[in-house]
């Protein structure tokens, strides 16, 4: 076993969300770390101070209502602080599509997933759009609109290394958006239990440059017979 | 009978309903109807679940650790859960499915529930505030005679063709909606039916205990001086009476799209997935508290009794169980952030999750002040109880960064939920019934628990416990996927094989440690050192009557006259002062004879 396997550190991600959700996790992980050891520093401590030795008599002490006070507070502020702080980002990633995002429909079944490109034309949803099977090419820096859906049951849509997680729904379009920041091939996953073959449903989303998925995209299109006009 | 003995007869029967000639073996062991009873029932039924649930784990762990390689003892199952080769038999993905759904269930339905509602609740509630025993008694043998067969459809769904449910124990439609999709068919109608039928036995048994909290207190019990276990159990149940309706409602309409065309939650005839999702959560939510809130109620009577000091904060104690029992009902999209609901109650929900983790924040904080500068008595029921506080903490803070809506984008279905879950569950709630059980074993059986034997127990589980469950934070964070048949399909995750077997290893030695307990646990019956009344030196009134209590638990009504924790009181000449002993007759509890009122014959 790799030693790094314990590590608390978030693995590397590259897209813009990342960033904002690390960092949040990082300030969780140093408030709760904190808090960690020090309650359980003072849970020992208290243990051994204060085991019953011969003659050892507890003190009389119901409670004291300033100290009730203080430790509602201070957690109180610390966690609605926290969630104050954090409703920017998942505004961002979940509801604010930036323009000029390029849209493409990802539609999960059981269990495969099938993702919808353009075509030449660049509108969804005419003849020439073409389909790939387990795999969902972007190119970088550039923000891309994903329309999620289901077929069958729920499945959900996991992009770790770009910070992505969204549930399919059938029966609904769910957008879902992210910009990769480097090119490379990275995971698809489905993070959803949807049946006997869900842990077979993983795919490659591969981002290229721009020029590279220009010239993917009309290569698919040019495999695919072109419709008769 | 003499004239006195009539006498005393009706004294007792003042509660209007029991005779006391011999009663039927049957009804004294099988349909009973006393409390104390119907607590020893559901412990052993939910013992045995608990064992169940362990056994469907070590299997899911073999999997995990080595998968898809020939399982030992694989080879004594069907088919249709292992494939059969020339080495062995391997698990198949729908069994995996199957292993997932019912580990959950039964752990959660079956054994912690009955456990915590089911035996501490039966076994506390009348003896803590006083009463002989419950308002409805033969309404409480329903109770536990609703969950028994519950116990066996569930059980018996293993053996259908399709095997057991496969869609998790949070049955997500559409996937549970129809066979179609998960393989699984009359499994999943008979889980259905197996928990409308438990839900009933809970709905019944919370309407109990509700009813002999508030009408049957004894004389002096006002509310602010009940023990923490009885306010924990309170609460509890009335989280029980509003919530298992929904679940219940949410079971019959899920059977309906599967039996009957319905379509509330199938999305081809119009219906709603999410809409179970809701549904579920209302419930599942408050459930989560009733699965912890009488731990903690436990763990308070532990700790002050074994630290021989009054509970810091009663008062804020018992605002903090209200408080959660209160905030439980507000959170419940907290489980949907990713679900595709309205990504703006993500941020309302994660407002009022970040609240309820501050009661339960004070009660950790009011814990810990209880033991400071007390006197610690490091037995058996106090080591669990310090390890409930110790893995709760952790469970608890692990909330934290799920309850954060752009961190859980990240962690939602992977380990870290797993972590958290069990953190609280095993960590929390299992050690808790272990305080309990061992702290209130004299009680029930007149005798002690061994205490070398059940260090050893206490040291091994918490040391394998953790390694088992710690590392599940880090699987998570790699983001390692839950309910996954085989993880090494994905590239990102096949280098966790090792991790993924470190902990099988140790989940195998901490299944293996429970035989200790069990040995323990069935060996004092028998032989253990036999217990006085009051073994624990304790200010409660179950320690007020002989171990075991006799039917109809005290001999005259008894009279309370101050609060629960009254340890180290300079009040009284020992270091504990029991809630019944008149003011002014402070030594060693033991109560002064009450004077004969006028005019009544000695």
């Amino acid at each position: 076993m790799n030693w790094g396997d314990w590590s608390w550190m978030m693995p590397e991600g590259f897209s813009t969300f990342t960033a904002e959700v690390d960092s949040l996790y990082y300030l969780i992980l140093w408030i709760t770390g904190v808090t960690f050891f020090a309650t359980e520093a003072l849970l020992i401590y208290f243990i051994v101070r204060y085991r019953h030795k011969e003659g050892r008599k507890a003190t009389y002490d119901h409670g004291s209502t300033k100290m009730e006070v203080v430790w509602t507070a201070i957690p109180l502020l610390i966690l609605i602080g926290l969630g104050v702080l954090s409703k920017g980002a998942w505004d961002r990633m979940k509801i604010d599509v930036p323009a000029g995002a390029m849209e493409i429909i990802v539609t999960a079944k059981q269990f495969e997933w099938n993702a919808t490109y353009p075509g030449p034309d660049g509108a969804l949803g005419t003849a020439d759009d073409f389909d790939v099977l387990n795999q969902i090419h972007a190119p970088v820096d550039q923000p891309v609109w994903i329309h999620l859906r289901a077929e069958d049951v729920l499945h959900s849509l996991f992009l770790p290394e770009m910070r992505v997680k969204q549930d399919a729904v059938p029966g609904r379009d769910i957008p879902v958006w992210f910009e990769a920041m480097a090119t490379g091939d990275y995971t698809i996953g489905c993070a959803e239990l949807c049946g006997i073959g869900h842990t077979t449903m993983n795919g490659t989303l591969t981002i290229h440059s721009a020029a590279d998925f220009q010239a993917w995209a009309s290569a698919q299109a040019e495999q695919r017979p072109q419709p008769q006009p | 009978m003499s004239t006195t003995e009539q006498e005393m007869g009706k004294a007792l029967d003042a509660g209007g309903h029991h005779d006391h000639h011999e009663i039927p073996w049957i009804r004294q062991y099988i349909f009973a109807t006393d409390h104390k009873m119907i607590a020893k029932q559901f412990m052993f039924v939910s013992l045995f679940f608990l064992v169940v649930g362990g056994a469907l784990a070590g299997m899911m762990r073999w999997q995990l650790g080595f998968p898809s390689q020939p399982m030992p003892g694989g080879m004594i199952l069907p088919d249709a859960m292992m494939a059969p080769t020339p080495n062995g038999a391997i698990m198949l993905p729908e069994f995996y499915n199957s292993l997932v759904t019912m580990h959950g269930t039964i752990m959660i339905f079956f054994a912690i529930m009955p456990l915590l509602v089911g035996l501490f609740g039966n076994l506390l509630i009348p003896l803590q505030i006083g009463a002989e025993d419950m308002a409805f008694p033969r309404l409480n043998m329903v109770s536990f005679w609703l969950a028994v067969p519950a116990g066996i459809l569930m059980l018996a769904s293993f053996g259908v063709e399709g095997g057991a449910a496969g869609a998790g124990w949070t049955s997500y439609a559409p996937l549970s909606t129809s066979g179609e999709w998960t393989g699984v068919y009359l499994g999943q109608q008979l889980w259905l039916a197996s928990l409308t039928i438990l839900g009933f036995s809970s709905l019944v048994g919370s309407v109990n205990y509700i009813s002999t909290v508030i009408n049957m207190r004894a004389p002096g019990m006002t509310w602010f001086r009940m023990p923490l276990a009885t306010w924990s159990l309170f609460v509890t149940a009335v989280l029980i009476l509003l919530a298992i309706p929904i679940l219940a409602g949410a079971l019959i309409m899920l059977l309906f799209d599967q039996t009957i065309g319905t379509g509330f939650f199938r999305p081809e005839v119009g219906g709603e997935p999410l809409l179970w999702q809701h549904l579920f959560w209302f419930f599942g939510h408050p459930e989560v508290y009733i699965l912890i809130l009488p731990a903690m109620g436990i763990t308070s009577e532990v700790l002050a009794n074994r630290a021989r000091k009054p509970i810091f904060g009663y008062h804020s104690m018992v605002l903090a169980i209200v408080g959660i029992g209160f905030l439980g009902w507000i959170v419940w999209g907290h489980h949907m952030f990713q679900s595709g609901m309205n990504p703006l109650l993500g941020t309302s929900f994660m407002i009022s999750t970040m609240a309820i983790a501050v009661p339960s924040a004070i009660k950790v904080f009011n814990w810990l002040a209880t033991l400071w500068k007390a006197d610690i008595h490091l037995d058996v029921p106090m080591l669990h109880a310090l390890a409930f506080v110790s893995m709760f903490i952790i469970g608890g803070l692990s909330g934290i960064f799920m309850a954060n809506t752009p961190v859980d984008i990240y962690i939602h279905d992977t380990y870290f939920i797993v972590a958290h879950i069990h953190y609280v569950l095993f960590g929390g709630s299992l050690f808790a019934i272990f305080a309990g059980i061992t702290f209130w074993f004299p009680k029930m059986f007149g005798r002690m628990m061994n205490e070398p034997l059940g260090k050893v127990h206490f040291v091994l589980t918490l040391i394998f416990y953790n390694l088992v469950f710690f590392p599940m934070h880090n699987l998570g964070l790699r983001g390692m996927m839950r309910r996954i048949y085989d993880f090494t399909q994905y590239e990102f995750l096949a280098p966790l094989q090792p991790m993924n077997q470190f902990i099988t290893v140790f989940a195998f030695l901490l299944i293996a440690t429970q035989v200790l307990f069990v040995i323990n646990f069935f060996w004092s019956i028998f032989k253990g050192e036999k217990a006085s009344e009051n073994p624990w030196d304790s200010n409660t009134l179950e320690w007020t009557v002989p171990s075991p209590p006799p039917h109809g638990n005290f001999a005259e009504m008894p009279m309370v006259y101050r609060g629960p924790y009254e340890y180290s009181s300079p009040e009284s000449d020992t270091d504990f002062l029991p809630q019944t002993t008149p003011p002014g007759g402070g030594s060693s509890g033991v109560p002064e004879p009450t004077p004969t009122p006028e005019g009544v014959e000695a």
